[in-house]
């Protein structure tokens, strides 16, 4: 053998070596990079994130790939996945390292049997319940949930802040939803159960939407149940009542992260999560209802009004 | 079968008979609003129908109009109606009047058209009044082809009025949409066993009610 093919097979061979020992440094649980990066400048890693196929969801998820852009993050979007029980998993395994998620509904994935229905209750067994590797950042103020909603009129007539203020209300209330509610926990059974008074029920087999509306201004029926997060809200000038026992599981909106954001990209997540308010969570899902912008767009919009360099 | 069994098994429940949401009270309720539906309908359809059928005019502006009418999908109307009248019985009832109305018309006007020409020139013959033909002579021959739009009506009225229960606390429909929604199939399938009993115990009377009145010759009155 000459020298010189000699070398070069030992060259290739410490390549080939030095590749396999790189490919097992990858395949390790630890980030060579993480430790290393002081978390000043982005460590260069994709952050992928992921969105469910809800277009209030999708916005979320814009915000906080837009924010990491321009932190110099290099992010790629793997949005409208559908069902948790297809991206969950996705997020578990490492595909995905950043989702725009809501705490009640997830806690129950990881927890089916869990008790926690209250904001704070719900976050922190979330935290507890989430597998290793994945960290559950700052829930936001904003809400995505069931609630009981009355007119505005209804609820200064009577000064109505929280479910529990019903029981002044002498009159027989009326609920109208759709029919499954009649024989649910959180109907008027559990109303009567959680807070004293058991309304009258009809059906209107429209999820909240219009019809219900209507029947809310007609004063034919006082109470219906409406997400908050849904622009109808704010938009009929209806009133979201309080639940302070509980009826309704929270839903915060809660950002699930991998290892691989670092303190810098956590920081800015959790600092969208604290301008995220409730009504703000409104505003951007109307102008997707009502104006049909695109998630681009309006998280580009809600950016530029709100701070939220790390 | 589970399923069927589970719905026997629901329908056999005298529990699920009572009370105020109990199967007999919808079912009244569900006699109760095809019967005013019918009513309202046939009050504004036979009229028509037979002032059409026997003018024989404006026959075709009817039939195009009854078509037309035809087309619009209950579901559709019901729920328009309901966003500017609100929930309750009104817009379904509404709604259900207006699928009822085309086949009453239908039935009128065609069984008016019907009646031989020689009895209604005969009619005239001997002196009778247009009103004394409309009611001794033509409605009498017309009656088995009435009752015909009469029963094609109700059987599309009694299916559909499971609608009711859309906007209103009212109905069989009511065991359709909460057995639907909480998965409760047994139930669902329970409920619609019942629009369908009704639906073919209706159809039955009316159709003996056709028979009868095609076989034995109605009383044609005086001359």
């Amino acid at each position: 053998m000459n020298p010189s093919l000699h070398r070069r097979l030992l060259q290739f061979g410490i390549a080939a070596l030095a590749s396999v020992a790189l490919v097992a440094c990858g395949s390790d649980d630890s980030d060579p990079l993480k430790d290393s990066s002081s978390s000043k400048t982005s460590s260069g890693e994709t952050i992928v994130i992921g969105s469910q196929d809800y277009y209030s969801s999708e916005i979320i998820a814009e915000i906080y790939a837009q924010a990491l852009e321009s932190a110099d993050y290099t992010v790629k979007r793997d949005f409208k996945i559908g069902q948790r029980e297809v991206y969950v998993p996705e997020i578990e395994n490492g595909s995905i390292d950043l989702f725009p998620e809501y705490s009640g509904p997830l806690l129950q994935y990881w927890e089916p049997k869990t008790e926690a229905r209250l904001s704070v209750d719900v976050f922190d067994a979330l935290v507890e319940a989430a597998p290793k590797g994945l960290n559950i950042l700052d829930q936001s103020d904003a809400t995505d949930q069931d609630s009981y909603v009355v007119t505005r009129e209804f609820a200064d007539e009577y000064d109505l802040e929280t479910l529990e203020d019903l029981a002044k209300v002498d009159d027989k209330l009326t609920i109208g939803a759709n029919s499954e509610l009649e024989g649910r926990p959180n109907g008027p059974k559990g109303l009567e159960k959680a807070y004293g008074f058991e309304p009258a029920f009809t059906p209107i087999e429209d999820s909240g939407g219009p019809l219900t509306v209507k029947a809310l201004k007609d004063g034919t029926i006082q109470m219906a149940i409406i997400y908050t997060a849904d622009p109808s809200i704010s938009k009929n000038d209806l009133v979201a009542l309080q639940d302070t026992k509980g009826l309704f599981l929270a839903s915060h909106v809660v950002p699930v992260a991998s290892d691989k954001l670092d303190d810098d990209a956590v920081a800015i997540i959790n600092k969208i999560s604290a301008e995220l308010t409730p009504e703000g969570l409104v505003a951007l899902n109307a102008e997707s209802v009502d104006k049909q912008s695109p998630a681009k767009d309006i998280a580009k919009g809600w950016l530029a009004d709100h701070d939220v360099t790390a | 079968m589970t399923l069927v069994q589970g719905a026997l098994d629901w329908l056999g429940d005298p529990a699920n008979w009572r009370g105020l949401s109990g199967i007999q009270q919808r079912l009244v309720e569900h006699l109760a609003i095809t019967g005013a539906v019918i009513l309202v309908a046939a009050l504004i359809a036979l009229p028509l129908g037979i002032l059409v059928g026997h003018t024989r005019r404006g026959r075709g502006t009817v039939v195009a109009l009854t078509s037309g009418v035809r087309s619009i999908p209950t579901l559709g109307l019901l729920t328009i109606l309901a966003l500017n009248l609100g929930i309750g019985l009104t817009a379904p009832v509404l709604a259900l009047i207006v699928l009822a109305i085309p086949p009453l018309l239908a039935g009128a006007y065609a069984g008016i058209e019907s009646v031989s020409v020689d009895a209604v020139d005969a009619s005239r013959g001997i002196g009778m009044t247009e009103w004394q033909l409309v009611r001794a002579v033509e409605v009498p021959l017309a009656l088995p082809v009435i009752v015909g739009g009469l029963r094609s009506a109700t059987l599309q009225v009694v299916a559909t009025a499971t609608l009711a229960a859309y906007v209103a606390d009212a109905g069989l429909g009511r065991f359709l949409f909460s057995g639907l929604k909480q998965r409760q199939y047994s139930e669902m399938l329970g409920g619609a066993i019942l629009v369908a009993t009704l639906a073919l115990v209706l159809e039955t009377a009316l159709a003996l009610m056709q028979r009868v009145l095609t076989t034995v010759p109605p009383d044609t009155g005086r001359p």
